[in-house]
């Protein structure tokens, strides 16, 4: 079958969706390739390139008509300008692999699917181990967490290490990153090796280790909530969260010098996370850097696709970072679009196979033949998730079967011990003495107090507890000691006994505590 | 001193008491607490001897020096693995003493009490002996199965359910003629009643296997707790209450905390046996299929050298071994290099809540790398090595896997989830639970046969070597 990749028709789309090298390997899968000319301008690319590595090299409407499979990057549009038509052009029952985002385009869905198409959304890659290799997401995201900080270098007006010079000492700069999915991590990284202090946020406590190990520092929410969902993305937090969160950025956006903030919520748009008063409170010459300036940004003055400057503070709202470093971007998105071609093509016979019971594959896939196959069946757990899950999971079950033993009679004993209380309550309120009464509120109170002061003790320090509160209830010996100034004998012997019993306990007892804690160190 | 002072004094002790439990909940004030507690003990009772009703002061100062001095000697020898069983041996004189104070109490002439005040008065009597007894023999029967004098595994008696009931019956109805016998006569059901009490004591415990002796321990310190209490209203005597209803209440609460560790129910417990209502000793699943992979010491070495983050998770074999001062020497060795060591523990790990960070904490092995179940369980998939030292159910797959396994539900330590985990036993024999462990047959498991200490200190000396 034949691959063609056509010229982005974007405006500034520099991307293109296969590199020479990615085309001789595409070759050996059995496929023929068909590029049109001067695709690959944009990424450095040339025609001569594409024909050494055994490319055809053809015009527009011949391509188009000529190829079996399209590869592009973004989904097929209309040009007005250009008087073209992508969708028009792709041959009645050809596939098609390129960023589509099903969701937000319901209406080019249908009209691929009325061309009888197959197509492969590279923004619909299930989220499994197994798919990553396909996540052309992820690598676009790694391309605009680094290209966030460069543009962010460029737009600011000092160094990112701390130097100390002839000419003075020069603070390092203190760069914020909120979100820390591919592209958080990605800017990260480069921001530390630029040498800036780092620090970073998100609603999902388990990356907190991914920040560390890339040299930043994990600054947490005051308010404890779990935003990850069984798909491993970030999900929509509480109120009180949200305030708790608003507090952080407020605070941090006074202190740092770049925030670079790439919060997404699937298929919504980008929540707001940065004030226009936060905005004002940075220090003049601060750059913001908005990867969610596409979904409609992070900060309430992000310009899409602009950069602006508002108080003082520079706001990059760029929407093409990836095509800005388009040879990279192409390069990586190219082989991205070659595991998926390995994966279809597992014979190596230059035919696609698509198979629908493969859960990759599945998801990928949003057209097949003409029928719309988009939403994909939910995909039970995310490898983030799975731990937790399975911890909890098994808990439940064995509950539900297991109540015929201990469960069941034990729930039917803690009815009966809870009524036989109300009517021991009962009849203490009606017969019992006003001293017995005061002492009983007593008894009572001391049993909450009880709860509240052990409720939180940490399990390591369960066993120095326990040794001390059995030495406090050797205050028995105070009945004791009263008892030997009984006039006669027997009272006074038994009570000794007791004496030296809690004397033993008591002294012991705090004794070995002492002992116990002494070894606790940090 | 007059009365009133001593009730002042009693007060500041209990507020001793509440700051002293406080302190005890984190590891920084955890030394101040206990200095609290003494404090407050030592203000109670020389408040109490100095108070007006006191008079006899030599024969008091005689047995508390003797008492004394054969606490802080005991406490001195005890090995930190002997930890459950001395504080099992503390509770059953706790509850001793309650008896002899509720005996005591009931010879000495009545202060002129009459109608329902005196009746009120001899419950308080009779439920302060009840509750003395079963503390007291019951922490001897916990003592014994702790120090191995006594087998851990449970004993059934046939209708065990059925007996426990008769004896609290019998015990009511002993209580209606103790209330109705006249001053002085009631002697005898108070001993029939203490005896049947002791046998209920000796008798719940005994049904209660070694893995939940933790869960006992604790439960045993509450009772203690409720024994000074009732003491506490025979004797009209609020710091007696105040500092029983602490100690009950607390110790109450640990015991559920640790019944929800092992997912099982509170009541369950107590009332006896392992997880089975009927009786039956649960039929051990069918058996996992396999070969078990043994390996040496060097092998151990080997693996430890080349992984960069080891988790150990200790449990009883480890405490029996004494093998603690090696697992810290081997840590230490490990973090030298850049290791990243950390280790697991089960909330029910060791016959004692608590029972493994206090044995780490002797070896001197830092708490800050101590972590809880909950902390760590998320962390195995990216552990290298996970190494199990003398612990079986706790790290057994097939709670969470084999819904018939007579552990199923109970949260464990997910070790195979580790690229490699190493299992040290002594042989293959299953833990207390009587449960066959899948662990050992993973293909990512390795088995190191042999007293815990002995292949540890190897494993070190091998480590050395390189």
């Amino acid at each position: 079958m034949r691959i063609g990749v056509p010229k982005e028709i974007q405006a500034g789309e520099k991307r293109v969706a296969t590199v020479p090298e990615v085309v001789e390997k595409l070759i050996r899968l059995g496929f023929t390739v068909a590029v049109e000319s001067g695709a690959g301008e944009g990424a450095n690319c040339p025609d001569d390139a594409y024909r050494e590595a055994g490319a055809e090299v053809l015009g527009r409407e011949d391509l188009w008509a000529a190829s079996d499979i399209i590869l592009k990057v973004r989904a097929p549009q209309v040009h007005p300008e250009l008087a073209i038509d992508e969708v028009e052009s792709l041959r009645e029952g050809a596939t098609l692999v390129s960023f589509l985002w099903p969701a937000q385009n319901p209406g080019l869905l249908q009209r691929l699917a009325s061309r009888r198409a197959t197509v492969f959304a590279m923004d619909s890659v299930p989220r499994i181990s197994r798919a990553q290799k396909l996540d052309a997401l992820s690598s676009m995201s790694n391309i605009a967490g680094y290209r966030a900080v460069i543009e962010a270098a460029n737009q600011f007006g000092r160094f990112f290490t701390g130097q100390v010079t002839a000419a003075g000492k020069v603070p390092p700069a203190k760069v914020f990153v909120i979100g820390v999915g591919v592209a958080g991590l990605a800017a990260i990284g480069t921001a530390r090796g630029l040498g800036a202090i780092v620090r970073a946020s998100d609603t999902r406590p388990e990356v907190r280790d991914q920040v560390k190990s890339l040299g930043g520092e994990f600054v947490e929410v005051d308010h404890h909530e779990d935003g990850a969902t069984a798909g491993g993305h970030g999900k929509v937090m509480s109120e009180a969260y949200r305030k708790a969160q608003h507090d952080l950025y407020a605070r941090q956006s006074m202190d740092v010098d770049i925030v670079i903030t790439t919060a997404l919520l699937p298929g919504q748009p980008a929540p707001k996370l940065i004030t226009a008063g936060m905005v004002e409170s940075m220090r003049p010459g601060s750059v913001i850097v908005d990867l969610a300036a596409e979904q409609g940004g992070n900060c309430e003055l992000t310009v899409p696709g602009q950069v602006v400057v508002r108080y003082g503070v520079t706001i990059i709202g760029y929407t093409d970072l990836p095509s800005r470093l388009s040879r990279q971007a192409s390069t990586l998105y190219a082989t991205n679009l070659l595991r998926l071609m390995e994966e279809l093509c597992p014979a190596k016979d230059g035919i696609l196979h698509v198979s629908m019971e493969d859960e990759m594959i599945r998801g990928t896939t949003v057209v097949k033949d003409g029928v719309i196959t988009w939403p994909p069946p939910p995909i039970a757990v995310s490898r983030m998730r799975k731990n937790g899950a399975t911890a909890a999971a098994p808990v439940a079950v064995p509950k539900a079967e297991k109540p015929k033993g201990p469960g069941r009679m034990a729930r039917f004993a803690s009815v009966i011990l809870l009524g036989a209380a109300c009517l021991m309550f009962l009849w203490v309120g009606a017969k019992a003495p006003p001293a017995f009464l005061s002492h009983f509120t007593v008894f009572v109170l001391a049993c909450f107090v009880g709860y509240m002061v052990i409720w939180n003790v940490t399990p390591a320090l369960h066993t120095p507890l326990m040794s001390v509160t059995n030495v406090i209830s050797s205050i028995i010996t105070i009945g004791a000691l009263v008892q030997m100034s009984s006039p006669g004998h027997p009272v006074p012997i038994l009570a000794g006994i007791a004496i030296v019993l809690t004397s033993v306990n008591m002294a012991g007892g705090f004794w070995v505590t002492r002992r116990m804690l002494g070894m606790f160190r940090k | 001193m007059p009365e009133g002072v001593v009730t002042v004094a009693y007060i500041a002790a209990t507020m001793l008491f509440v700051l002293s439990l406080g302190g005890l909940s984190n590891p920084e004030t955890a030394r101040r607490g206990n200095l609290l507690g003494i404090l407050g003990m030592s203000l109670a009772i020389l408040a109490t001897v100095c108070g007006p009703r006191v008079t006899n002061y030599l024969p008091i100062t005689l047995a508390v020096i003797v008492g004394g001095g054969i606490g802080v000697f005991a406490a001195n020898r005890v090995r930190m693995t002997e930890m459950p069983e001395l504080v099992a041996l503390m509770h059953s004189l706790v509850g001793l003493a309650a008896v002899l104070v509720g005996y005591a109490n009931y010879i000495d002439p009545a202060p002129g009490l009459v109608g329902v005040d005196r009746t009120f008065h001899e419950v308080e009597i009779y439920v302060g002996i009840l509750v003395g007894a079963i503390t007291c023999s019951g922490s001897v029967i916990a003592f014994g199965k702790l120090s191995g004098k006594i087998s851990g595994k449970p004993l059934l008696l046939p209708a065990r359910h059925f007996l426990n009931l008769a004896i609290l019956v019998s015990v009511v109805v002993l209580g209606r003629w103790f209330l109705g016998s006249g001053s002085g006569g009631g002697l005898l059901p108070l001993v029939l009643m203490t005896g049947l009490a002791l046998t209920l004591g000796v008798h719940l415990v005994m049904a209660i296997g070694g893995a939940d002796m933790p869960v006992v321990v604790s439960m045993l310190n509450s009772y203690s707790g409720w024994a000074a209490a009732a003491t506490g209203f025979m004797l009209d005597n609020d710091l007696l209450i105040v500092t029983g209803a602490l100690v009950g209440s607390s110790g109450a609460i640990l015991s559920y905390i640790m019944c929800r560790a092992m997912n099982r129910h509170f009541l369950a417990v107590i009332a006896g046996g392992f997880g089975t209502g009927t009786g039956v000793t649960p039929a051990v699943g069918a058996t996992p299929a396999g070969e078990v992979q043994p390996i040496l010491p060097k092998e151990t070495a080997e693996l430890l050298r080349q992984a960069s983050r080891v988790v150990f998770v200790p449990g009883y074999g480890m405490a029996v071994a004494q093998a603690q001062h090696t697992v810290s020497e081997i840590t230490q060795f490990l973090r030298g290099r850049g290791v990243k060591v950390r280790f697991a523990i089960h909330p029910v790990a060791g016959r004692m809540p608590g029972h493994m960070n206090v044995l780490l904490a002797e070896a001197r092995v830092p708490y800050d790398i101590v972590f809880e179940m909950d902390e760590i369980n998320a962390d195995f998939p990216e552990t290298d090595v996970s190494v199990v030292i003398g612990a079986n159910d706790i790290v057994n797959p097939g709670a969470e896997e084999d819904p018939d396994s007579p552990i199923a539900g109970m949260p464990v330590l997910e070790v195979w989830k580790a690229r490699v985990s190493i299992v040290m036993k002594r042989s293959m024999a299953s833990g207390y639970a009587g449960v066959d462990n899948p662990l050992f047959y993973r293909d990512n498991n390795r088995m190191l046969f042999g007293d815990a200490k002995q292949m540890l200190d190897e494993t070190l000396k091998h480590l050395k070597d390189e």
